[in-house]
């Protein structure tokens, strides 16, 4: 191998690994009747044709196991790509349709139970890192004043915030999130699957709190705390939500 | 050089206009060249408030396109030589707006004038943004309600990202807030979010509380900004925040219950 001395000192690299969200639709399977399928699959595309060209799509098998239903994955493959759709995933299936998928050269995503759209997604993209905290690169990123509803906030390190977060605003870091007054809003920390990240607030009234995408919304946090200083972190893949004492 | 107010809510119905109205009007009457632009493209009202619909020959939307001359559209207040009104186009739409053309009519304003007050209207598309896209100070009007506290939560952080002054990372805009139509024994009961339950959500500099008021349906209707009716509770309370917008000290009323039938009692003042 060799390096060209001049791109050495170069400082960027010659690529870089990114996450970004999306959404991709889901293809929930629920029958092994293939003729049928490429009927009615047929039929949806043709309500949407513009949106459904060439999108790409994950194969959800969850309710066709429930029926114990087994379905031969290379001629439903052969069916979703000829309605113009590109199959990026699969989930919810059989050992043997995983590995099936694999030789393919398609992905199988993350169990299909949903826990939190967002971080679920980058889930797809980029498999969590081993629990080495955060990058040497990573930065911290410090807002001094409220941040309001519709705002958001994204810090590749962490995030501290001096200020309240408003009901409606969405403040995401890779590693800890630290807010100096009232949490209205959404927190995520550990977005990029980081399970050690944790959360501070000097008080919590949260639509939403996330680390790592395990993720609880305000009716389930109702009454646990207010008023007081907390901290969240992830215990045997539940959140605990603890006063600072 | 002019000082440009938008007075802004996200929210509709909350009293953008009859503010705007009642401050360019205020700032007028202490003997400032004043001008208040209504952006409300389509849903033109300012010109009503301030009694002025009969004489609207060009809008905002004819200066832009070259119909016009700025000083062809704009019209002297009835009441008030110092105050000029441009009112918007009630054929067109806001996109007819653009921020050159804006951009424009706030330059050539700003050397004649010494306040330039944009009533913007509710939302926060194309014409909500120019409205407060040059603007230096904020006016946000808010009611003592869950929705229109949000939304004017939502207007200050459009106001804090996408205005000239944040783009181009000067000073950022002056913030106020006007809380209307407040109405002291509602939230006595409990009906209404006091102002301490809307400034733990907004924290910004209180301007002024205007009471809920019977005078501001009547002075909207006749054509005369609530200001000039000095007898009224919302006239005084605007002529309050015009002052400390102007920078005087003056104890903040209309907040407590008592203090408002005292008022009541002893014939106003």
């Amino acid at each position: 191998m060799t390096i060209n001395p001049q791109n050495k000192s170069y400082s960027s690299p010659a690529l870089e690994f990114k996450s970004t969200m999306f959404s991709v639709p889901v293809l929930g399977i629920a029958s092994d009747d293939l003729p049928l399928i490429e009927q009615v699959l047929n039929e949806k595309i043709k309500l949407a044709p513009e949106f459904f060209k060439h999108s790409p799509v994950i194969l959800d098998f969850q309710d066709a196991n429930k029926k114990q239903l087994t379905i031969a994955l290379d001629a439903l493959l052969a069916i979703v790509r000829k309605a113009g759709l590109f199959v990026v995933g699969v989930r919810g299936g059989s050992e043997e349709q995983h590995q099936k998928a694999i030789d393919l050269g398609i992905a199988v995503t993350a169990n299909s139970e949903i826990k939190a759209e967002l971080p679920k997604a980058s889930k797809i993209i980029t498999a969590p890192k081993d629990d080495a905290p955060v990058n040497d690169d990573s930065t911290t990123v410090l807002i001094t004043k409220p941040i309001r509803s519709g705002q958001r906030i994204y810090s590749h390190g962490d995030l501290i915030v001096l200020a309240q977060v408003g009901a409606g605003a969405e403040i995401l870091a890779e590693g800890n999130i630290h807010i100096y007054g009232t949490l209205r809003g959404r927190a995520l920390a550990g977005v990029q699957g980081n399970v050690d990240a944790r959360i501070f607030c000097s008080d919590l009234q949260a639509e939403l709190i996330s680390i790592a995408g395990h993720y609880k919304i305000s009716d389930d946090i109702q009454g646990a705390v207010s008023n007081t200083p907390i901290q969240i972190y992830l215990q045997k893949n539940a959140l605990v939500i603890k006063p600072i004492a | 050089m002019a000082r440009i107010i938008v007075v802004t809510s996200g929210k509709g119905g909350v009293g953008k206009t009859t503010t705007s109205a009642a401050i360019s009007m205020g700032l007028a009457k202490k003997g400032h060249k004043t001008v208040v632009i209504d952006f409300d493209v389509g849903l033109r009202n300012l010109d009503l408030i301030m009694g002025c619909e009969r004489r609207v020959v060009y809008d905002i939307i004819n200066v832009i396109n070259g119909e016009a001359s700025l000083n062809q559209a704009l019209i002297k207040d009835k009441n008030c030589n110092l105050l000029s009104i441009l009112p918007a186009s009630q054929t067109r739409n806001k996109d007819a707006l653009t921020q050159e053309g804006v951009g424009k009519i706030l330059e050539e304003l700003s050397k004649e004038f010494k306040y330039i007050v944009c009533d913007s209207p509710a939302g926060i598309e194309q014409g909500a943004h120019l409205a407060m896209y040059f603007a230096d100070d904020a006016f946000i009007v808010t009611n003592p309600e869950v929705s229109s506290v949000r939304d004017s939560d939502r207007i200050l952080g459009l106001l804090s990202s996408k205005s000239q002054r944040a783009e181009k990372n000067e000073e950022p805009i002056k913030e106020y807030l006007i809380l209307t139509r407040y109405a002291p024994e509602r939230v006595k009961s409990g009906e209404m979010l006091s102002l301490d339950d809307v400034q733990d959500i907004l924290s910004l500099d209180l301007l002024g509380v205007i009471p809920e008021s019977k005078s501001v349906l009547t002075a909207s209707n006749s054509g005369n900004p609530v200001i000039l009716d000095e007898k009224s509770d919302a006239g005084q309370a605007y002529s309050d925040i015009v002052a400390r917008y102007l920078g005087e000290t003056r104890p903040h009323r209309f907040i407590d219950g008592k203090k408002g039938l005292f008022r009541k009692l002893f014939g106003g003042g």
